[in-house]
């Protein structure tokens, strides 16, 4: 069958999935929803014998299986939703095949137009149409971002049977995750950007409602309306970014804008800040807000709230992802901007230190990886930033894996604990949770950067375009190796405190600490085999292996055509000392902490309290939440409140009582016309009348003769006349 | 000896004319008011007449009969008028009929 006609077919298995979920799902699983979040990230209390809780959830530790209450009709929904997931990775894998097999790797399926033909003028003021369709593009781009996205998602849904077995709202978070994937594909297949915004904002969606998932709790509400509040400011500079590039290109399909960028009209702006550096800006302050760069950053710790699959799939392998994604995609026009371009970099190698500095001080499990995914989106902008456009993909494919399962083997640690996600109350977990343990022993070495798992491959290759790319400097490569060492540090800090030392366990979370079911395991090592295969995909230029290790590289050729291999001799001899370099700031990293929190407990203590101040802020995350509540929530909420107020209660209630009075003072002189004008006028003529009759009324006297007088004259003078006349 | 003409009939009749319209006027007994009255209407019986010889025509002759009638009738209305004046106003004479005045 040929896969790539059938594209269509990738998003809409799960939106398939999702309908039926969301529409119907409470006829499949009628459980009412818990009143309070009932969930493995929350604190519970359940007796001594772990029997289920009337409150409709609790956890059975008896060994029995963790599956639900056996309802079949759940056992549906679990069919269902990660089935649907599988087909499209099927179909994915056979699309990607065939394309691979073509010459020219890229097919464009248009469905139909969307947007028809709204009338637009041009910056060069001609006439343009601005149309958008629902059309599908695959290319090795697309291709390497379905495969991540369906396969990842695919064991994340697996995973999901095990882990929100207990949960009321199973059908719902199913429905979400389905919808969420189907939004995800809609982005990386478009192939315009309009329809990649209608991704960017589904899911954008899907993570409200699934950060939210537990919404009985104020605190999940309101990180859920953070997210999507922060990705709201991103957005606002991507509309303008694609508005302003269709009024200057006159298109927004990818294709077509490639074309015309790299046609020879534009020119590269290096001379100043031109219009496409402007576009170029605009589309990537859209990416900060959904890849949680600085400072649009500060959703993702708070959206630890979700359930752990959650961050797992949306804040660590797909959803932040995106921003990536979309800054690859428009490597053309970042191609003919290098000052936006240094922007990226900067602020990505900024982040990722930033980050990593906050992560060195989180007690929660879930915050500390989410402060490393942040850090690790960093380096994929850094990447990006020096005009290595396919290693920052292979960094977001590598960080899929290892990130991944990061978060989904802290789930499987919090599982076991029973809620307990603080790292302080942990410890001495090794051979109490052993799959668990290695698994994430093996995420750990990768996002390091160990020579052999993946995260070392893709980080070198970032490390190292960073310092010899014409884009890059050796400021940047500093700051990235720094990162990379702090990033080693926390990571075995994690791990020393989570699963190595003495136990801190408290007693009651200390007898349910049990190993996840197999639907939870066997993710976690499928993970792990990729967190060490992955990275084999694209092997640094000083090994001399065979073309197969080149993989990657060579399948996003097309993403910047001006590619350069850095080969020369000096360039060799450079990158195996550079390598040395981070693998030595890798290992130094782990070796500290290692001395940190398992040789010598007291000595990170005494470092928190020797320098307090420095301790503080960074545990306070750089306090940054708090300035923006000041400057923006209180600032311009309540502030905007306050003007608002006023404005309502002085100008518009004061132009309702204005125009009360005006009635009044109208009805006034209204009233005072008519008395005095209209009555007078009235009485004028009448006076007038009297005044007149005066004469009249003297000729009036009643005596009889006296008119007969009058007759007589009047005879008189008739006859005067008449004679007269004659 | 002068011959009596038309002429001498016609200034008798304008002179009784005259004084009947004067008493008609000035006079402030009713009565008296009644009676120019029937002096104007005999000056112009005596024109009629006169012409109806000068012209050799009896229509005037004739209307002077209507008008002799005319004026017994209307002595007889307004003597009637007189008398219920009197009864109710206790005069006869016209200046203190006066009550139709502003």
């Amino acid at each position: 069958m040929n896969f790539l006609d059938l594209i269509w077919l990738i998003p809409l298995f799960p939106l398939a999935g999702a309908l039926l979920m969301l529409l119907f799902g409470k006829l499949l699983d009628p459980q009412p929803p818990s009143e309070v979040a009932v969930a493995p990230g929350v604190e519970h209390t359940h007796d001594e014998h772990g029997h289920a809780h009337d409150r409709g959830s609790g956890h059975s530790h008896d060994g029995h299986d963790h599956h639900g209450h056996g309802s079949p009709l759940k056992k549906l929904v679990s069919l269902i939703c990660p089935g649907v997931v599988l087909i499209s990775l099927l179909l994915s894998i056979g699309a990607v095949w065939q394309l691979s097999q073509q010459a020219q790797k890229v097919h464009q399926v248009i469905q139909f137009t969307w947007l028809a033909g709204l009338p637009f003028h041009l910056m060069d003021g001609r006439l343009a149409t601005f149309s958008a369709d629902w059309g599908f593009l695959l290319d090795p781009l697309s291709s390497v971002m379905i495969l991540v996205v369906t396969g990842v998602g695919f064991l994340i849904h697996v995973y999901s049977i095990g882990y929100m077995a207990h949960d009321n709202g199973y059908y719902r978070f199913f429905g979400y995750l389905n919808l969420f994937i189907f939004f995800m594909l809609m982005l990386v297949l478009a192939n315009n950007y309009t329809l990649l915004f209608v991704g960017w904002e589904g899911v954008g969606l899907c993570s409200y409602l699934l950060i939210g998932f537990y919404f009985h709790k104020k605190s999940a509400a309101d990180a859920g309306k953070k997210a999507f509040i922060v990705n709201r400011v991103g957005d606002a500079g991507f509309i303008l970014g694609m508005l302003l590039m269709f009024s200057v290109l006159g298109t927004v399909r990818f294709l077509d804008v490639n074309a015309a960028l790299r046609g020879g009209q534009f020119h590269a702006e290096t001379a100043g800040f031109g219009v496409l550096s402007a576009i170029a800006l605009l589309f990537f302050i859209g990416a900060t807000g959904k890849s949680a760069q600085f400072p649009l950053y500060v959703w993702l710790p708070d959206a630890m709230e979700g359930p752990t699959p959650v961050s797992a799939l949306i804040h660590a392998a797909t959803m932040v992802t995106a921003g990536v994604y979309m800054v690859a995609r428009s490597s053309a026009l970042f191609q003919l901007t290098p000052q936006t371009l240094s922007i990226v970099a900067t602020i990505g190698a900024f982040t990722a230190i930033f980050a990593a500095t906050i992560a060195l001080v989180q007690n929660d499990i879930k915050r500390v990886l989410a402060y490393s995914t942040v850090s690790q989106l960093g380096y994929m902008f850094l990447a990006l930033g020096v005009g290595a456009y396919w290693v920052g993909i292979f960094h977001l494919f590598t960080h899929a894996f290892f990130k991944a399962l990061l978060f989904l083997c802290s789930g499987s640690v919090i599982h076991a604990m029973g809620g307990e996600q603080d790292m302080r109350y942990m410890g001495g977990l090794k051979d109490k949770i052993p799959i668990t343990h290695w698994t994430m022993w093996i995420a750990t070495m990768a996002i390091a950067g160990i020579p052999g798992f993946a995260g070392f491959f893709s980080k070198d290759e970032i490390l190292w375009q960073a310092y010899s790319s014409p884009l890059g400097s050796k400021t940047l490569w500093a700051v990235g190796v720094v990162t990379a060492g702090l990033t080693a540090f926390y990571m075995w800090r994690l791990m020393a405190m989570t699963f190595y030392g003495k136990s801190r366990v408290s007693r009651e979370a200390a007898a349910h600490i049990h190993e996840s079911p197999p639907s939870m395991t066997v993710p976690l090592t499928v993970l792990a085999a990729g967190s060490v295969l992955a990275g084999w995909l694209a092997v640094p230029k000083a090994f001399h292996l065979p073309e197969i290790f080149y993989t990657f590289e060579r399948w996003l050729s097309s993403l910047a055509p001006e590619e350069t291999l850095h080969e020369t001799a000096q360039g060799a001899g450079m990158e195996w000392i550079l390598m040395g370099l981070s693998v030595t700031v890798a290992i130094l990293g782990i070796y500290v902490a290692f001395r940190f929190y398992q040789a010598k407990p007291e000595i990170p203590e005494g470092l928190a309290r020797r320098f307090q101040p420095l301790y503080k802020i960074l545990y306070n995350k750089y306090y940054v939440d708090e300035i923006y509540d000041f400057l923006f929530v209180n600032g311009l909420g309540k502030g905007g409140g306050e003007v608002m107020g006023a404005f309502d209660r002085n100008v518009v209630d004061g132009a309702v009582n204005g125009a009360g009075w005006l009635t009044r003072f109208s009805s006034t002189v209204s009233m005072w016309w008519d008395t005095w004008i209209v009555d007078g006028a009235v009485r004028l003529g009448s006076f007038t009348v009297k005044l007149l009759s005066y004469p009249v009324c003297i000729l009036q006297t009643g005596r009889v003769q006296a008119y007969a007088l009058f007759v007589v004259v009047g005879v008189l003078v008739f006859f005067g006349y008449y004679l007269a006349g004659k | 000896m002068y011959p009596i003409t038309t002429a001498h009939y016609i200034a008798l009749s304008a002179a009784l004319l005259l004084i009947g319209t004067v008493g008609v006027l000035t006079r402030r007994n009713i009565v008296i008011i009644l009676m120019s009255i029937e002096l104007i209407l005999n000056a112009v019986n005596i024109n009629l007449v006169a012409f109806s010889q000068a012209l050799r025509n009896l229509n005037g002759q004739i209307f002077a009969i209507f008008v002799i009638t005319d004026a017994v009738a209307e002595a007889a209305v307004g003597l009637g008028i007189l008398i219920a004046l009197f009864r109710n106003k206790e005069t006869v004479l016209a200046d203190e009929v006066d009550l139709l005045k502003w």
